[in-house]
């Protein structure tokens, strides 16, 4: 690997919006063969307690040297079948379950099981509540995307600090969760056809505090990263994702548009009040590990416009569709897929109803699990180390992988 | 030049720690046990059950109606009926919980029994120093643990319980109203029978006003 | 997009020999299904891939449902001793497993298109042609459905249990399965927890 700039110019730069451009690009030069060493292939198990696992999730890994050259995901260490419990209780009594698939965003599980429901059951969301909606969601992926870097960070040595950085953040967006829901990560605030309770008294304001002083920490948490020397070196150009292979392998979310693929649930279907809001979809040209970073620290800015626009907009008026019952919900017989942008790709609910309190079936479509199909294609030819991060950049949580 | 980057992002660490000893924003944490954050209004974590008065066994709103075992999606709570009935705050005899368990080291805190409670007998708690040496034993609340007076859900949900307690008055004063109405009907009818008219004859010029007429 | 009974005459017209069938949707008539026959199933799947105005890129969400077997029961009139009268006969229809693909176009931006494959029950022949050639998104949701319901994907390359330990025997989402009895009771055991905790406790007994 070299260190030397390439001069590249930063995908990213019309988008960036504190001066991204200045970001040098690092070219791997191949690694020289070393020849035929008569050394053996040896078989490694990565994990299930792992720190850079995020989880209890295993690789096998098969190595020549440092050289991974076989990489197979093993999963089920957290399987406790949600969806099969999903089907022996009724609708209601799943929304708590799916705060705990994916636990750092539980806004949008809720909101991405209620919108299946309601398509379902045919519920209309008041204005209101849609817009509490757009917040919470949004601020969720704020929480995800500054974790998530926060991991990576982490994944790359930088032991602590930007973790504890975007922890302090991470802090005050809970607060609001709690003082909103009454929990900070298992928040069970959605419901069919609205929300669960209105906002409190003041609660706009300490958003629209939050979401004022969360630029001025975005720019010093880049500041940190963005330009640091060591950062740029262990990620760009490594586990490069073609564009072709993303979509063939139904990659979505950061993931995908760092591959280059501009599509955005929330633009494509526009669900909920989505049309509303303007704010543009960054999109990565290599596909490596830092175009993902990049697109991560994007959307939370892009994501910032929204939250502005929403907590000003948001009108006064109802939070449930008077037709949503909290008993007896059974909606007549038929089937629905919803779909929403979480914060890691696409989050589906697909849900047959036969009539009854339950429902017949119960799917959950996790991005984070299908997120990982390609991470053998990803990691095949980089050293062990860098398959610590290139993990790290594909964002799971295993309460969603193993479901 | 190659080292700026990373001279640029130690300033910014440099700052942060300068700063968290005299800038309140990089100032975050707080020494738990001896410092605690005060509680959001809407926090919860496990629920209780009110009561009423003084009493905290006669004073219980539950009705053992059910509904919350029903509903509770890990199925925590275990509920058996009495034999017989008490009154409640409307006077109106209900049946009472023999016996009411809540698991919390299976509760989930979802706050679904609240949400489905239509007697408003069942809280969310805010208590979270619950550690115990004793899974089986400890964890698992009766009646006599959960039951917690109104004032206390007064001190820590203010507002939800003000507006429980207007719509709860309400409610009483209705059923006293009705009841004192019924009474009086009772009363003119019984009136009505010893002076020799049909009781179920229509109140012919204000006949059930007074029975001297 | 076009209309689901234009792309079944698209692949009709493309495929020969495809039986297509329109599945109904009674929630949701904009999600309603198309049934192909497992024969042709890839090379339909190729189809709809491949032309450039459908061009389903994207194979979003895969998943399995059982369909336990129905007991049907239906009035026939029949003659008994001389006298036409009506008797009530139960038919069992028999079950089957479905996998069902919801596929999009992130080039196009349309979708979904629901597309189904069905089993001919849920015993013996549980095979179905595996999706993921043509689409790769389906790897990990084919080994998931052929671990928690059972059915074997012919062409998939690496089918083996997702999320269940490889020595596992039954399918989990099955809707008859039933569940080990191998767990510690919470401490207040009622309903079906204190019908199993009572059996356990008289089998000990009996042991």
């Amino acid at each position: 690997m070299s260190l030397t700039s390439t001069g590249a110019a930063n995908p990213f730069g019309a988008l960036s919006a504190n001066g991204t451009e200045s970001v040098q690009r690092f070219s791997r030069s191949p690694k020289p063969d070393p020849g035929d060493l008569g050394g053996e292939l040896l078989e490694v198990s990565m994990g299930p307690h792992h720190p850079s696992t995020h989880g209890v999730f295993r690789m096998d890994v098969v190595l020549d040297g440092e050289t991974v050259v076989k990489l197979k995901p093993v999963f089920g260490y957290l399987h406790r079948n949600h969806e099969k419990i999903a089907e022996n209780t009724s609708y209601l009594g799943s929304m708590p379950y799916t705060d705990r698939l994916d636990y750092l965003c539980s806004m949008t599980n809720n909101w991405a099981y209620a919108l299946s429901v309601e398509k379902l059951a045919g519920l209309q969301v008041p204005e209101r509540a849609q817009y509490i909606r757009v917040i919470t969601a949004e601020l969720t992926r704020l929480l995800n995307h500054t974790c998530l870097i926060g991991f990576l960070l982490q994944d790359m040595g930088a032991l602590g600090t930007p973790m504890m950085y975007a922890f302090r953040e991470r802090e005050k967006i809970l607060d609001l969760f709690e003082s909103l829901s009454g929990a900070r990560m298992m928040c069970n605030y959605m419901r069919f056809g609205g929300c669960r309770c209105e906002l409190p008294k003041h609660w706009l304001e300490q958003a629209r505090q939050v979401v004022e002083d969360f630029p001025h920490f975005l720019d010093e948490f880049e500041a940190l990263l963005t330009g640091n020397e060591i950062l740029l070196a262990r990620s760009q150009g490594v586990g490069v994702l073609p564009k072709d292979l993303a979509i063939n392998a139904s990659i979505t979310g950061p993931m995908l548009r760092a591959a280059g693929v501009g599509y955005d649930i929330r633009k494509v279907d526009n669900y909920g009040i989505y049309e509303r809001f303007e704010f543009r979809v960054p999109i990565g040209a290599h596909g490596d590990v830092f175009d993902r970073y990049m697109v991560r620290v994007l959307e939370m800015r892009e994501s910032l416009g929204i939250l502005r626009k929403a907590l000003t907009d948001i009108p006064e008026g109802p939070i449930m569709d008077p037709k949503s019952k909290l008993r007896g919900f059974k909606p007549k017989a038929g089937e629905a897929y919803g779909r929403i942008e979480g914060p890691k790709g696409e989050l589906g609910f697909y849900l047959i109803s036969d009539g009854s309190a339950n429902p017949f079936r119960y799917r959950v479509r996790p991005p984070s699990l299908i997120n990982l199909t390609v991470l053998e294609d990803m990691c095949l030819g980089h050293n062990v180390a860098d398959v610590v991060i290139i993990l790290g950049s594909v964002d799971i949580v295993l309460g969603e992988v193993d479901r | 030049m190659l080292g700026t980057g990373l001279i640029q992002g130690l300033m910014e660490t440099a700052k942060n720690f300068v700063g968290s000893y005299h800038d309140e924003a990089r100032l975050v944490t707080v020494q738990y046990p001896e410092e605690k954050i005060p509680a959001k209004e809407n926090s919860r974590n496990f629920p209780f059950l009110v009561y009423d008065g003084e009493d905290p066994q006669a004073g219980l709103r539950c009705v053992a109606c059910q509904i919350c075992e029903k509903e509770c999606p890990p199925k925590c709570i275990y509920i058996v009926k009495s034999k017989d009935k008490k009154p409640d705050y409307t006077g109106k005899a209900q049946l009472y919980p023999a016996t009411f368990d809540i698991d919390v080291s299976v509760c989930m805190s979802c706050q679904i029994c609240v949400e489905v409670c239509p007697f408003d007998a069942i809280k969310m708690d805010q208590v979270f120093e619950l550690s115990t040496s004793d899974r089986f034993a400890t964890l698992l609340l009766k009646k006599t643990t959960l039951a917690k007076p109104n004032a206390y859900f007064h001190q820590i949900h203010p507002t939800d319980a003000a507006e429980i307690d207007g719509r709860l008055a309400e409610e009483k004063r209705k059923a006293e109203e009705k009841a004192k109405a019924a009474a009086a009907a009772k009363a003119a009818a019984a009136a009505a029978a010893t002076t020799g008219t049909d009781p179920k004859a229509p109140p012919v010029g204000g006949a059930a006003k007074s029975p001297t007429n | 997009m076009l209309s689901l009974d234009q792309i079944k005459l698209r692949i009709e017209q493309a495929v020969p020999g495809a039986r297509v069938e329109l599945v109904p949707n009674g929630a949701l008539a904009d999600q309603a299904s198309l049934w192909l026959d497992a024969a042709h199933a890839v090379e339909c799947a190729r189809f709809l891939r491949e032309t450039p105005d459908l061009s389903f890129d994207y194979a979003s969400n895969v998943t399995g449902v059982d369909w336990p077997d129905t007991t049907v029961k239906t009035k026939v009139k029949k003659v008994v001793e001389g006298q036409e009268t009506d008797v009530e006969e139960s038919v069992v229809k028999p079950g089957f497993l479905e996998a069902v693909y919801h596929l999009y176009s992130m080039t196009r931006k349309h979708g979904p298109l629901v597309i189904r494959l069905r089993t001919a029950n849920r015993t013996d022949s549980v095979r179905l042609p595996s999706f993921t050639p043509v689409w790769r998104g389906a790897e990990f949701q084919e080994r998931e459905i052929f671990d928690l319901f059972g059915i074997v994907f012919d062409g998939h390359p690496d089918l083996r249990r997702l999320l269940m330990w490889d020595g596992f025997q039954d399918h989990p989402m099955r809707k008859d399965y039933v569940e080990p009895d191998d767990y510690e009771y919470e401490p207040t055991p009622h309903d079906e927890v204190l019908e199993k905790a009572q059996s356990r406790a008289a089998k000990e007994a009996n042991a």
